[in-house]
This record gives C-alpha cells, structure tokens and sequence, in this order.
C-alpha cells in the first residue's frame, strides 16, 4: 500500500484547545477521535479567550454533527473556556485521505475494514479536479478485519451508518462494516 | 453577485426542495424495502439527500435575509411556496418507480453538482462539490437494479419499462429555463439523457417516447400529491410550534 497523503489541518504547534478538541471521541465510532478522522478543521482563540472551533462533515446528512458540536462546546467549557462556539464548514469538502494511519489501525482493530485511498476528487479548494461522473469506484481487495482474509464481498454498498458499507468474509463468514473511501 | 437576491433564492429554493422532497419519499421506504440491505441503502441516500437540502435551505434562508432557518423553510411553507419539480413530489411505491426515479434525478444532480461545484457563488460550490461524491453512489445504485430488473425475469423486465414509461414524462421539466439558475439547465440535458439513455439500453429496455407533462414545479404548481407529503413532513413541527430537540 503507498502512504496517504496526509492533509489533516492540524497545526504544527497545537493549541491546548486544539489538543482538547482533537481528542474528542467520535460519537459513532468512539474508537477514534475527530482529529483522527480529520473531521476537526481549525481551531482558534482569541485575546479574550474566546474558542472557534471549525469542523466538516464526513456525509452532508451526518447526524453526528450536532452532537459533535454539543461536546465539543462542553469539552472546551469544562476544560475553562468560557465562550466557545463551533463552525461547519464543507469546502474543502471531506476525504478519508485525511484519515490518519493511527485512525485505519484503530478501526481495524474495532472490527471495521478502514479505507482505501479516495483518489483525486476535489482539489484543495474544493474544486472538481477529478472523474466524479462515473460508477463508483470499488475497492479491488478490502481485508476481513477479523481473520484477515482478503476473500471478502460487499453484501450492500450502503451500510449502518452514510460512511460505511456493508461487507461479508468469504473465509471466516463474518460480516463486518467497510469505511467507505470517499 | 449579478443574481438579484430573490431569484438566487428561487433557485436555491428549488434545488433544497428537489432534494427535501426525495428525501422525505425515500424515508417512506424504510421498514418496507423487498431486503434489509435495500432499506438501509435507500434511507442512506434519503439521509443524503436530507443533507443536502438542509444544507442549501440554510443557504436560501440567508440568501433571502428575512431570518427564515432551514426548519421555517422546510415545516413552514405550503405546497404552493415549494420550488421542487413534479419528478420527485409524485408517491413512488413500487420499487422500480422508485429506481427509475432515482436514476433520472441523481443523474442529473451529479451533472448538476459538478457544473456548480466550479460557479462563481462559493456556498453552493461548497455543498455541491460535497454532494458530488455522494450522488455518485446514488447514481450506482440505481444503475446496478435498473441493469438486474431490466435485464432480469420476464416480470421484472416489464415492471422496469413500465416504471420508465410513468417516469419519463416528468425528465423534460429538469432542463426548462429557470430564472436565476446559475448553471443552464438546458445545458445539462445532453449529458444526463446520455448517461441515463445508456443504462436503460445496457439494461434491454426501451427509452420511453412520450410527451413530456406540464410541470410547473419551479413555480409554485404542483400535483396534488405534495400536499399530502407535506401533511406528513410538516405535521410534528406545526402541532408543537417552537419544539426543539
């Protein structure tokens, strides 16, 4: 496998706001962290103390999104700041390229098949740069996150959540979720 | 901006209520679908939809600048304040109505979406170069069972056609002229009756030759079928006024 480009926006010197915000768990897939994910695109402070957090969304219909934006606010008030509010963004919109390799290892390890590289969809400001109007591209190989076997099938291309499909092993029989590259 | 603001709204009005609309029908799918796959598939795509009608309902309330937020716009207008075409308000119960609707409207809205993913107006390229990659699978999905139907059992071949037939009067209304759109809506047709033309070929069924019904959808005209999707949709939100989650 070549190595993903990694085009997470996390600072170079984090904040310690940034740090408090990057840590917090992923509501659906509390294994991983909305910095892991990349969901988390910048985090500000003001003079006066005053916290912006900007996140994306993986899908436009995530229902995760309120709920990250609640604890977020919460992380961020419980750890003393005292104002604290929490921009959406979805330019540039979201890949799973910006998927840390720490973040694939820990869903395999929670039994979801992490994805494979996205490709050259959108550019960095958002812009179309790639072929988007054909069939969905679908990964050649996705191991079993279970036994490993790389004998695998997708069962149904949409699965319990936008973000995932859903996949059978042919080795051991288990089914299990895919994190869909996009 | 060289867009007056109310046709701006108008316009973004009618892409939201496109994608509202679609949403609300697939959601009738769920806990009816022939298979557990086809529910979850067919309420993810309604759940991307619903994203990104909320997305450009926002955008349209802001465009508007009277203070009106995704929910007033999507609870509280009636059928005749809605800018969604006849395509996407009509019941879809049977499944290859449902396919063959799908396979017009997300062909259209990945050709639609990349075009205004490169406009001039930065929101909407934003949730269009977002929504390009999930109508792309929406585009798929209604692909591979137009091919498995039409291309099938005697019996599935003919429901295929037949739902094609009911659905393809409704096509033309995507490309009429609207005013304030910012990407030429005739200057999509090539491409998506292209697309959708190929599969319905690859599939051995028939491209329908019928005329196309009045529509009237982006303005304010409607079947009689929305105003029973809006009872529907808009029922909670109008007998608790102001409830929040």
């Amino acid at each position: 496998m070549t190595g993903f480009v990694d085009r997470r926006a996390a600072p170079t010197a984090p904040s310690a706001a940034w740090k408090i915000a990057a840590d917090l768990p992923d509501p659906e897939l509390p294994v991983v962290t909305i910095g892991d994910l990349g969901i988390l695109r910048d985090v500000t402070e003001d003079d006066q103390g005053r916290v912006h957090v900007t996140i994306t969304p993986t899908y436009s219909g995530c229902p995760a999104m309120e709920t990250i934006s609640d604890d977020l606010v919460d992380a961020l008030t419980s750890a003393g700041y005292q104002h604290v509010d929490v921009e959406y963004v979805l330019s540039p919109a979201w890949t799973t390229d910006w998927m840390t390799e720490e973040a694939r290892a820990k869903l395999a390890a929670y039994g979801i098949a992490p994805p494979g590289p996205a490709g050259p969809v959108t550019g960095p400001a958002g812009q179309v740069t790639g072929q988007v109007t054909g069939p969905v591209t679908v990964p050649l190989a996705v191991r079993c996150p279970r036994c490993g076997s790389p004998d695998t099938r997708e069962s149904s291309r949409f699965g319990s959540t936008a973000c995932k499909s859903l996949w059978v092993c042919r080795s051991c029989r288990e089914p299990f979720d895919h994190f869909k590259a996009h | 901006m060289t867009t007056p603001p109310s046709t701006l709204f108008d316009y973004v009005l009618g892409l939201a209520d496109d994608a509202l609309v679609s949403a609300q029908r697939m959601g009738w799918w769920i806990s009816r679908a022939p298979e557990l796959e086809e529910d979850v598939a067919l309420a993810n795509i309604g759940l991307d939809q619903l994203g990104q009608a909320r997305a450009l309902l926002t955008y349209a309330g802001a465009v508007e600048g009277a203070g009106r937020t995704e929910d007033d716009l999507a609870y509280l207008r009636d059928d005749r304040e809605f800018r969604n075409v006849w395509l996407v308000e009509r019941p879809q119960a049977d499944f290859a109505v449902t396919i063959a609707r799908l396979l017009v409207l997300a062909t259209w809205q990945s050709e639609l979406y990349v075009a205004l993913a490169s406009a001039s107006d930065p929101t909407l390229a934003g949730v269009a170069g977002k929504a390009v990659k999930e109508v792309a699978y929406h585009v798929d999905h209604a692909r591979l069972w137009t091919l498995r139907l039409g291309d099938g059992t005697e019996v599935s071949h003919l429901r295929m056609q037949q739902a094609l037939d009911a659905e393809w009067p409704y096509v033309e209304e995507l490309f009429a002229p609207t005013a304030g759109a910012l990407v030429d809506p005739g200057a999509l047709r090539e491409g998506v009756l292209g697309r959708v033309e190929e599969v319905v070929v690859a599939a051995t069924l028939s491209v329908p030759q019928v005329a196309p019904a009045i529509g009237g959808g982006r303005r304010g005209l409607h079947t009689e079928h929305l105003g029973h999707l809006l009872a529907e949709m808009q029922h909670l939100h109008r007998s608790h006024p102001g409830a929040v989650w």
